[in-house]
């Protein structure tokens, strides 16, 4: 427990997936011009995140990992498919955003109206694909770490997005010298935003 | 634009070519991927190598979607490209794994986070689903090139600033260590990345005087 309580603030504050790795910039700058889409993107992202993430963490270590395949005959203990991890997660993260997408367009039509935008970018957002690769690379010992891991990173996201879009609501009104208007004084926030992050570095359970 | 007489290094080819280097520069101008542009630049020699995968991997992936773009049914194309892509990087990453085995665990997962770079889908989308391959291929390469420059530029600072060397060489003479200069340590860090491609903005729009933004 105490390990998934870690796990989980750390992905939020010290592995922000933004301020820490720069992922998912593009949408990030791209639709955090007011408060409202960009809790809409955010909460998007928190759960594709939430989906994929446990996925693949299937697929990696039931089929790709060396020695995965153990469970369908033991003379399959030394196939290593990690190669393909890169093309199987995008194959999943694209399939379950149009199954989302679909999904969420039948049942609940207004939540469709209100991020229906979104989710078709979300196949080619960093943060998801990131989200795996890391799962990948840090290998979680089960599943629930794993996906502890994806909705600690999503919030963070999430607060990322968020703070930035209230930031610049109100930057609207300063007086900014005016080539550093709209996206470079963007650059520089996130910076000093990502400065204000860094001291929960250090922070342990 | 299309004209087939045209020779293959005609004025408007070689615009695609040049134009993404400076008034149409992906990361500066068209703000496409920047996720992976600030993670590798803490020092040069990865940066280099970043900037010559995404480059290859956005012109043939450019080549081949142009290539493919009459016979691929619009409402699965995402599927398609992403596939190309993926194929691409794929390959990429065991050549990177291969031959430079310690740059490729540095840039740990940003190899494969070229196939989300938005670059690689933005130049795809905006530009080879419409043009011919040699065009789409041209276009491809002025954009990497473009993003490699800015990931040099910012590469070149944070590395001197934060470690005192370029390319792993020590630049910074021993002399000015011993007169009680140190490294700034804050360049190293994840923010200043940030803090200087917007300063690299600035000085860009200052230069350019139509790329500035309403507010």
């Amino acid at each position: 427990m105490e390990n998934l309580l870690n796990i989980f603030v750390s992905s939020i504050f010290i592995d922000n997936m933004i301020f820490a790795y720069f992922l998912g910039m593009c949408s990030y700058l791209a639709i955090s011009k007011t408060v409202k889409t960009s809790v809409g993107l955010g909460l998007v992202v928190m759960f594709v995140l939430v989906i994929t993430v446990p996925i693949n963490y299937l697929i990696d270590n039931y089929l790709l990992k060396k020695g995965a395949l153990t469970w369908i005959s033991q003379d399959l203990a030394d196939i290593n498919l990690s190669f393909l991890s890169f093309i199987m997660f995008i194959a999943v993260i694209a399939s379950i955003t149009q199954l989302v997408e679909m999904i969420v367009e039948k049942y609940t039509p207004t939540l469709y109206n209100a991020l229906g935008i979104f989710l078709p970018l979300i196949a080619v957002h960093c943060a998801i694909m990131g989200g795996s690769l890391f799962m990948q690379e840090r290998e979680y010992a089960n599943i629930t770490e794993a996906t502890v891991f994806a909705f600690g990173s999503g919030i963070g996201w999430l607060i990322a997005i968020v703070g930035i879009a209230a930031i610049r609501e109100k930057v609207r009104y300063s007086n900014i010298p005016a080539p550093l208007r709209g996206l470079g004084i963007a650059f520089i926030m996130t910076g000093l935003m990502a400065i204000g992050f860094m001291s929960f570095m250090g922070i342990k359970l | 634009m299309e004209d087939k007489k045209q020779p293959l290094f005609s004025p408007t080819n070689l615009k695609l070519l040049t134009k993404p280097l400076g008034k149409n520069n992906p990361i500066t101008v068209q703000v496409l991927g920047i996720c992976s542009a600030l993670a590798v630049t803490v020092k040069l020699e990865p940066a280099f190598v970043m900037a010559v995968s995404v480059t290859i991997v956005v012109a043939l992936s450019n080549l081949f979607i142009s290539l493919l773009r009459t016979t691929i049914p619009p409402r699965i194309r995402m599927i398609v490209q992403l596939m190309i892509v993926a194929f691409l990087v794929i390959i990429v990453d065991q050549i990177l794994q291969a031959f430079v085995y310690d740059i490729s665990k540095k840039l740990s997962i940003f190899v494969g986070l070229i196939i989300t770079n938005c670059i690689v889908m933005g130049r795809l989308e905006a530009f080879a689903m419409a043009n011919k391959p040699w065009q789409s291929f041209l276009d491809g390469l002025g954009n990497g090139a473009g993003y490699g420059v800015i990931l040099l530029i910012v590469a070149f600072f944070r590395e001197l600033i934060g470690s005192g060397t370029l390319w792993g060489y020590q630049v910074v003479p021993q002399e000015f260590y011993d007169a009680g200069y140190v490294n700034n340590g804050m360049f190293i860090l994840p923010p200043m990345a940030l803090i200087i491609v917007g300063v690299i903005i600035w000085i860009q729009r200052a230069r350019n005087k139509e790329l500035v933004e309403k507010n």
